[in-house]
């Protein structure tokens, strides 16, 4: 079953590009990336999920029910994480769980201690006082301690110390043993490579990608390194080329016969071919017909 | 209820702090007063003397030397200008400080209803205006028994209506505006409460302003008018009612689409 479903997803903001006709799907108990650079869409989406922005034009359906109009009881069983989190100044950290616990008429108290002491967050301080990392804090527990069938992170970990990540990770990957299904906006490509399943890359408002992790990883594209040389031979096209002294590495996306003939007729003496990580695709996939480089 | 008892503790600093100055003008103006009924003479006819200035004040129908009327002058200008500065301020804020202070993202995506989000915050503006008002009524009330005069109970009772209605309109059309805007607000609330101020005082100058008193709520709070005629205008008030209501339809209409600002 579907969680997330988007079909022809548009917003504009009057003549700004936010999303364009985004068909995205996210299936029910799966940990899903979805990746791409500050600009392309991803807040833009999950924004218009939420209900705090309205599509231009195309529709989405969360559990099943209509983004804008059952947005209400969407929004019960969804708990967000936002890039940013701000509270009402003056209130305290305790504060701030309990009201967001209030919203959505439910008493959780125990699962949020829990939280707070594994995140290791002191309720009794001001929000207003808290840091970046702090604040983050106050979110995850404000979005998880209703168990939300849906969590909807975007760029959860900005700002939280290592240690701190790992715990959440846990507590996420705990939540997502329990049933609940985790969707994951981020730039940082470890996050996604080392923990979803599947993944969507956007790129200035469309998808332009979708599939498992695995599969993403597995584009045609190879990191070839051919040692004993330092120039890509002239009849390959290499992307995001390194070369030194003695070995040149670049990403192939050709045949693969060819680069075999044409090493052949190279003076090398070692030569690796891997399957490139995410961090690799990613850029592959924004160079493919972008103007960057 | 839970965001109309939020929007309640996070404005009753404000609220304490607006309710208690004003009152407090007020007490002082009244325990003025015996001072000025012994020196009656003198200064009404200074008053008098101050042609047109004395008709912007409505000082022209009212007496200095009568509680009602000294009450009237006075408290027209404290709780009238304060009173609807107040209310500008609460209305004007109420729904553009979620995107100014950016906690609309964190509001907004628990599971309630925009128009839930309206009504609470709608209902909190409303009740600080009449605690407000309740606690500047009961000073009053107060006061003047304490230096043992007594209201004109039936003109005491209109006026505070009048002014109670005239808050109300002003937090209204202020709430509607809010809707609208994304960042910083109070400006533009005292600038419009400023505005109906000063309509109401050219309004009574010159004739040729008198349009001025169907948009202006100042026009039917005017105590000189209240006290002298000892009944309300009805059809101004009318009017401002009407005003009242599209300030909250507009705020409807306009939020529960709004596209919040990140």
């Amino acid at each position: 079953m579907s969680i997330i479903e988007t079909k022809k997803l548009t917003k504009y903001y009057g003549k700004s590009r936010g999303v364009i006709e985004l068909d995205l799907n996210v299936d029910e108990g799966e940990f899903f990336g979805f990746i791409g650079p500050n600009g392309a869409g991803k807040s833009t989406t999950i924004r218009t999920l939420l209900g705090l922005i309205y599509p231009t034009s195309g529709e989405a359906e969360i559990f099943g029910k209509d983004i804008v109009s059952q947005k209400t009881e969407i929004l019960s069983d969804i708990g967000y994480i936002p890039s940013e989190a701000t509270f009402y100044n003056g209130m305290k950290v305790r504060d701030i769980i309990s009201l967001s616990a209030k919203m959505r008429k439910t008493d959780c108290s125990d699962e949020a201690k829990k939280l707070c002491d594994r995140l290791a967050l002191d309720t009794g301080k001001r929000v207003d006082e808290l840091s970046l990392g702090n604040r983050k804090k106050v979110s995850i527990v404000c979005a998880l301690q209703h168990k939300p069938k849906l969590c909807i992170l975007d760029e959860p970990t900005s700002g939280l110390d290592p240690l701190m990540q790992k715990e959440f990770f846990d507590i996420l990957k705990e939540r997502h043993n329990d049933g609940a299904t985790i969707f994951l906006s981020s730039h940082v490509l470890f996050e996604i490579q080392k923990n979803c399943s599947r993944a969507a890359i956007i790129k200035e408002g469309r998808l332009i990608a979708l599939d498992s992790v695995e599969n993403l990883s597995k584009t045609s594209a190879k990191r070839v390194t051919l040692h004993g040389v330092n120039v890509v031979p002239e009849n390959l096209s290499a992307k995001s080329v390194e070369a030194d002294a003695e070995s040149v590495s670049f990403l192939y996306n050709g045949d693969i016969k060819r680069l075999l003939e044409t090493a052949n007729s190279l003076p090398i003496y070692d030569m690796t071919i891997t399957e490139p990580d995410l961090d690799e695709i990613f850029m592959h996939y924004y160079e493919k017909g972008g103007e960057s480089k | 209820m839970t965001v109309y008892i939020k929007e309640m503790k996070q404005s009753a600093k404000a609220l304490i702090i607006w309710t208690c100055s004003i009152a407090f003008m007020t007490l002082i103006c009244i325990f003025m007063f015996p001072e000025m009924k012994n020196e009656m003479d003198s200064v009404s006819s200074i008053f008098a003397n101050m042609g047109g200035f004395t008709a912007a004040f409505g000082m022209d129908k009212l007496s200095f030397g009568e509680l009602m009327g000294f009450y009237g002058i006075e408290c027209g200008n404290i709780l009238g200008l304060g009173g609807g500065f107040f209310a500008a301020l609460a209305g004007i804020s109420v729904l553009a400080n979620e995107e100014k202070e950016r906690t609309a993202e964190f509001l907004l995506t628990h599971p309630i209803s925009r128009f839930s989000v309206i009504t609470q915050k709608l209902l909190s503006v409303v009740t600080q205006v009449i605690i407000m008002n309740i606690f500047v009524v009961a000073v009053s009330l107060i006061s003047a028994a304490a230096i043992g005069e007594e209201f004109q109970m039936k003109e005491f009772i209109l006026l505070h209506t009048a002014y109670l209605l005239m808050q109300l309109e002003i937090s209204c059309v202020c709430f509607g505006i809010s809707a609208f805007i994304k960042r910083g607000s109070i400006g533009i609330g005292l600038g419009l409460a400023l505005a109906f101020y000063f309509m109401n005082i050219v309004c009574n100058i010159s004739d040729k302003a008198e349009f001025l008193k169907y948009i202006t709520p100042y026009a039917y709070s005017e105590a000189s008018n209240i006290i002298y005629e000892s009944k309300l205008e009805t059809d101004l008030i009318v009017i401002g009612a009407v005003f009242s209501l599209a300030g909250i339809l507009i705020a409807y209409l306009k939020y529960t689409k709004k596209d919040i600002a990140s």
